[in-house]
């Protein structure tokens, strides 16, 4: 396997010159490997994981997970709808799901009245949306692998032992 | 009537006479240096806390109030557990009723095991560099410490030649830990059958503390318990410490011959009585539930190896490729300093931790141990500090 996507998949936090360290590469190579990785769209790009619970980091976002039920078309099934979807900036993540409703949307919006705004006007006036049930989110505890608490310190492991 | 009023006077005198250990020396003197940045590649534990369902299992126990003694041996259980993982990963079977034993770390079991078969001025073998206490242990049974050096020419391996040739009338039993706290060293089949021919030839009974053998990279591990005609002659002892990260939850087990496990209990039920139920019940979820986090960490500890054996190399510390075990054992002779100087000047000019190889036996001299289950990211600086040290060094 490619030892940079190795890298990624395990979700460590390194820099690319640490990443040459570990992989016994240049940081020419591993660059050469990223930029190999976006051209075929294996990985799309960084973004850092904030806090949103810090008034900083949050800035005014209101988050909400939106379950969408549609109308599959001949042909097409769910894909043209849901890519339709996909392209508001309001939705950071849509999914096609089994169960009870078909599409997952999660909306972040600068406030609770504009992600009404995007569901009431947008997202459920869109022809093929039957129904649309919104859920906001109140408070977070775990954000892609983070534990918001700090997870679990390490800092009273001995330094030196046998 | 004796007028000596100095307490130490009643300090047992194999005890008084037994050397701090060289580990303890060191830990004092990176404990002065709290607060002032220092990496530490010193620890003898896995940087990962113990996985959570492992962790939740314990909680729940508590919850169910799970808080008395079990039976001396340990939790049926946990024993038939026990018995089913050792049969699959070590291709030893185990009676659970009769033939294993659950204990306070492998720590304890080693303990119990030199006071059930040892008897004042019985020699006990083992080989060195070593971890810590194995002397030591010796020492306080009235036994005879016998060392059989390894080389890093070896990879630190137990040869046959070595043991024949430090082999005296007397000795009754031999150590073994492969792979190699801290060496990470291990043995092949074909040098583990060579030890187990010369065991039988000399009726040796064998201790084999496998308890970072879940850790090893290169090839299969392989039990010297496994092997023809020595699970008779074999106590294996193993524990939760290393592979599932759960050094602090103190829960091992020891496995042999019913009779030779009897002898075990006998002293346990008469001193720890029996292990924590609480580690007990997160051992057994480990064993049902945790092998997955094994294989993770394996992978994480595989890899940073080959991150560290191939800075140390590039520094100019020579250094093998432990086989095993989250510790690298590179020489330090090429800057001219000691062991003990060069983690000393190591510590307080650059502030990284490592261990010097003679606290772990006389044949650890122009080591240092340095412990590889850390950061990514603290591996890389550690060894951009060292390079730096090793620089200012030879100028």
């Amino acid at each position: 396997m490619n030892p940079v996507l190795k890298l990624l998949i395990e979700g460590t936090n390194l820099t690319t010159s640490q990443m040459a360290t570990v992989a016994g590469l240049t940081e020419a190579e591993v660059n050469q490997h990223l930029e190999q990785l976006k051209k075929d769209k294996i990985f799309l790009g960084w973004r850092p994981v904030l806090d949103l619970s810090h008034e900083a980091a949050a800035a005014n976002a209101v988050r909400a997970v939106i379950e969408v039920r549609v109308t599959p078309e001949r042909g097409g099934g769910f894909n043209r709808l849901a890519e339709r979807i996909a392209r508001f900036d309001e939705v950071e993540s849509c999914y096609l799901m089994s169960g009870g409703y078909d599409l997952l949307v999660f909306v972040k919006g600068q406030s609770l009245q504009k992600v009404a705004a995007f569901v009431s006007e947008k997202l459920s006036t869109i022809e093929g949306v039957q129904a649309t049930s919104t859920h906001f989110m109140l408070r977070c505890y775990k954000e892609q692998g983070f534990l918001l608490d700090g997870g679990e310190t390490q800092s009273s492991r001995l330094n030196v032992a046998p | 009537m004796s007028t000596s009023t100095d307490p130490k006077r009643w300090v047992a005198g194999h005890v008084a006479s037994l050397p701090k250990s060289g580990i303890r020396d060191f830990f004092e003197l990176v404990a002065k240096m709290k607060g002032q940045d220092v990496i530490s590649l010193g620890v003898g534990e896995p940087d990962f806390v113990t996985p959570w369902h492992i962790r939740e299992s314990a909680i729940f126990a508590l919850e169910r109030g799970k808080t008395y003694y079990t039976s001396n041996l340990g939790m049926i259980e946990l024993r038939r557990a026990i018995a089913t993982y050792v049969e699959e990963h070590f291709a030893v079977s185990y009676r659970p009723d009769d033939q294993i034993i659950v204990t306070v770390g492998v720590s304890e079991a080693l303990d119990l095991a030199l006071r059930a078969f040892c008897n004042p001025g019985d020699k006990v073998m083992f080989h060195q560099p070593c971890y810590v206490s194995y002397s030591p242990s010796v020492t306080l049974v009235h036994g005879e410490a016998i060392a059989v050096p390894t080389y890093a020419k070896d990879n630190f391996a137990l040869t046959a030649e070595a043991l024949r040739a430090a082999w005296q009338p007397g000795a009754k039993i031999l150590m073994l830990n492969l792979p190699c706290n801290p060496t990470g060293g291990t043995c092949d089949r074909t040098q583990l059958e060579q030890i187990a021919a010369f065991c039988r030839e000399k009726d040796l009974l064998v201790m084999s503390d496998e308890i970072y053998s879940e850790l090893t990279f290169d090839g299969t591990h392989t039990s010297i318990a496994s092997l023809p005609g020595m699970a008779e002659r074999t106590i294996f002892l193993h524990g939760f410490s290393k592979a599932f990260a759960m050094t602090g939850w103190r829960i091992g087990y020891a496995c042999g011959p019913a009779p030779l496990i009897d002898a075990m209990m006998k002293v346990h039920q008469y001193t720890m009585l029996c292990a924590s139920i609480i580690a007990q019940e997160a051992a057994l979820e480990a064993l049902k539930h945790g092998w997955d986090s094994v294989l993770k960490m394996r992978e994480q500890y595989h890899r940073r190896r080959d991150l560290i054996v191939r800075r140390f190399n590039e520094i100019g510390l020579t250094c093998h490729s432990p086989r095993g075990s989250f510790y690298a054992f590179p020489s330090v002779k090429s800057t001219g300093l000691t062991e003990k100087e060069f983690a000393t000047g190591l510590l307080t000019m650059q502030k990284v931790a490592v261990v010097p190889g003679s606290a772990f036996g006389e044949n650890g001299i122009g080591h240092v141990r340095a412990c590889f289950a850390t950061a990514y990211d603290q591996i890389i600086e550690a060894c951009d500090r060292t390079e730096r040290f090793v620089q200012s060094v030879k100028k």
